[in-house]
């Protein structure tokens, strides 16, 4: 058994078991952080197959920041998580007989798998040779899909457009800080000086 | 290279640089001051658009290495998308200064749900498709909540985002197994794969069943309208009008693109899977819409079942099938537009209403209006003179023709029990009881709307005005 044969296993017994974890930990914030080792396993995973910019971006991008928002949200939002895990032998037949039939489909699909003719001719974009595939990535990305690549901006612009639209409210009658009349505000005009003579008042 | 593929997609490039330059400009000056010049330039911009499509005299031309094609078919289908958005919005600008929901974002996300429908009409790739959809879909799940301090309007939103996040997942897990199978996205390349063989291979079927469970929840067909009716309730009243029209346009041609594009060798294969939609909307569209009190919830019925009816045209999978699908949707966005421009008015002492009831002995109020509705119901409904009735016959005739005798037979029965409903509306509004008027007054725009639809259903009859030949080259475009 080679080293890459241990890290495979390594890799995936962690991913698995970190996974199941995910699921059946008490604290909500411990399952974010079985979390965030299963995202690394499987990165390590990703590596091994070769696809290191998928790795990075699972690393940056889902452990960084998709992990931590998790994080804040489990801390943030207050659920009850021990009435929800209550809930869970009561839904626990029914999860599993789902996960059988899904199961049963995949064994399904693989048993029937049957590629069309002249499907390797068929890719759209072969991976370049001699090229890492985070370059190979970067030139399809940007040339041969620019129009998906912008089609999937614009879809991002109406999801920003949209957050703001249902949840910013233009507050009146708040009062705001506006530093450059603070800044030009001279005493002549806001002080008053008064001689007070002593045993008077104003 | 990328430059005639921008000359390609420069219709849908334009309305997408619009929309970004109408946000910068809405953030940078008075926000919601600029939203009077929005909705009015917005709908000018896309009839200008549309208008552009229609006159360019252009072939066949596809653009991103088949990820995107601009033949006659998808310059029907935009140009009705255009009109009928453009119209949409036009109308809309009243009613929601009526109930301060003007904002300047409204014709923005509006302009941006066209640019997606364009895109998902003239998708030559499943990938293209699905980001057109997915574009057009998140600015309707946000407007569907626009009205944001009311709880139906937030429910609405809500559910039609849930549920059509459903959909979305279902239809790009049949993309997937298509692409599994076929080893491409490309629909030339489907096809490909797809020929030869008197079946689909099992893989490929599947798929293909999961990607029309998709769409058609988009175009709210039977088993798949649960969301229809109480988001079409929920929505502001021009979100309704606007969830009608142009987006089911965009949806039905879509359908047809994928089933002719990608397995036009296959038809035996779907037929009998748009037949059974086709089936159940126009059944279920007929009877449930009997019981309905709220004149939107009846429209949502009524779309389900009118979507029965453009469904049954590709159940015959031939040219003259699609040629009368594109018909019928052309007559059914005139049909709604026109009634939505009067169901925005039914107003009783400045709240807007949507009973029923409400339109009892409506014609004493006002006689024209009451006219112009009746006409646009009888056509809803199919009654021979008018225009609705001649494109339930196209698509009748083209499933007749191609050997779907029961399901034509339960096209006409449905239509019939259907009738019952839009014929109680004109029952109300001439032989009704007397009861406290319905008295909102109606903008220049909408009553234009209004006439103009129900003269169309009239005029109609004697031409189509080029609708008709239009589409006959559009279906034989998509069949090539």
């Amino acid at each position: 058994m080679g080293i890459t044969a241990v890290a495979f296993y390594l890799f995936a017994l962690v991913s698995v078991v970190s996974g199941l974890m995910v699921v059946i930990s008490r604290n909500p914030v411990h399952s974010v952080l079985w979390l965030v080792l299963a995202f690394f396993s499987s990165a390590g995973l990703f590596v091994l197959l070769g696809a290191e910019f998928v790795a990075m971006l699972l690393v940056i991008v889902y452990m960084g920041a998709v992990a931590v928002l998790f994080l804040f949200v489990v801390m943030m939002l207050d659920v009850d998580f021990a009435e929800l895990r209550g809930q869970l032998a009561q839904y626990l037949p029914l999860g599993l007989l789902i996960g059988v039939i899904l199961l049963m489909e995949l064994g399904l699909v693989f048993s029937q798998w049957s590629f069309a003719p002249g499907h390797v001719a068929a890719r759209a974009a072969v991976t370049p040779e001699g090229v890492t595939n985070t370059a190979a990535l970067g030139q399809l990305i940007y040339t041969r899909y620019i129009y998906l690549f912008q089609a999937s901006g614009l879809i991002l612009l109406v999801a920003m457009i949209g957050a703001i639209v249902l949840t910013m409210r233009h507050r009146t009658n708040i009062k705001r800080q506006d530093i450059l009349e603070q800044i030009y505000r001279d005493p002549a005009a806001s002080m008053d000086l008064k001689d007070v003579k002593p045993g008077q008042g104003l | 290279m990328i430059g005639t593929d921008l000359t390609v997609i420069l219709p849908e490039l334009v309305l997408a640089l619009y929309a970004m330059a109408a946000l910068l400009w809405g953030a940078f000056r008075g926000k919601d001051a600029e939203a009077p010049l929005l909705f009015w330039l917005t709908p000018l911009v896309m009839a200008g658009l549309g208008l552009w499509i229609a006159l360019e005299p252009q072939a066949t031309a596809s653009a991103f290495h088949g990820g995107f094609v601009s033949d006659t078919f998808a310059r029907f289908s935009k140009v009705v998308v255009l009109f009928s958005a453009a119209v949409v919005l036009l109308m809309s600008a009243d009613y929601l200064k009526r109930n301060k929901l003007l904002q300047f974002e409204f014709p923005i996300l509006i302009a941006l749900s066209v640019t997606g429908m364009m895109m998902m009409i003239s998708a030559g790739d499943l990938m293209s498709l699905y980001m057109g959809l997915e574009l057009q879909s998140l600015a309707l799940y946000v407007i569907a909540a626009f009205r944001r301090d009311s709880a139906r309007s937030t429910e609405a939103g809500l559910k039609y985002f849930v549920l059509g996040a459903l959909s979305s997942g279902i239809l790009l897990y049949g993309a997937s197994l298509i692409y599994g199978y076929a080893g491409t996205t490309s629909f030339a390349g489907i096809l490909a794969a797809a020929k030869g063989e008197a079946h689909l291979s099992l893989g490929l079927l599947i798929g293909l069943v999961f990607m029309i469970v998709g769409m058609a929840f988009k175009v709210s067909s039977v088993p798949f309208h649960m969301w229809t009716p109480d988001v079409y309730e929920g929505s502001p009243t021009p979100v309704t009008a606007f969830f009608a029209t142009a987006p089911k346009v965009a949806a039905m041609a879509m359908i047809a693109r994928l089933l002719f594009d990608a397995f036009g060798t296959a038809t035996g294969d779907w037929t009998q899977i748009i037949a059974l939609l086709s089936f159940l909307s126009m059944v279920l569209g007929a009877f449930a819409g009997i019981g309905q009190k709220d004149i939107k919830r009846l429209m949502a019925y009524s779309s389900i079942g009118h979507m029965g009816y453009a469904f049954l045209g590709l159940t015959a999978g031939t040219a003259a099938g699609v040629q009368a699908t594109l018909i019928y949707m052309v007559v059914y966005v005139t049909m709604n537009v026109g009634v939505f421009a009067f169901i925005l008015n039914m107003e009783r002492d400045g709240q807007p209403v949507t009973e029923i009831s409400a339109l009892n002995m409506y014609s004493e109020v006002e006689p024209l209006r009451a006219a112009a509705l009746m006409v646009l119901m009888f056509s809803l409904a199919g009654v021979p003179p008018l225009v609705g009735f001649f494109a339930k016959l196209f698509v009748i005739q083209a499933a007749l023709n191609a050997g779907w005798v029961w399901l034509s037979v339960a096209a006409m029965l449905a239509s019939v029990v259907a009738a019952y409903y839009y014929l109680r509306i004109i029952y109300l509004m001439y032989f009704g009881e007397k009861q406290a008027p319905l008295d909102g007054s109606m903008p220049a725009i909408h009553w234009a709307a209004l006439m103009v639809a129900a003269f169309f259903m009239l005029a109609g009859v004697v031409s189509m005005f080029g609708v008709d030949t239009w589409a006959g080259a559009a279906a034989a475009s998509l069949l090539n």
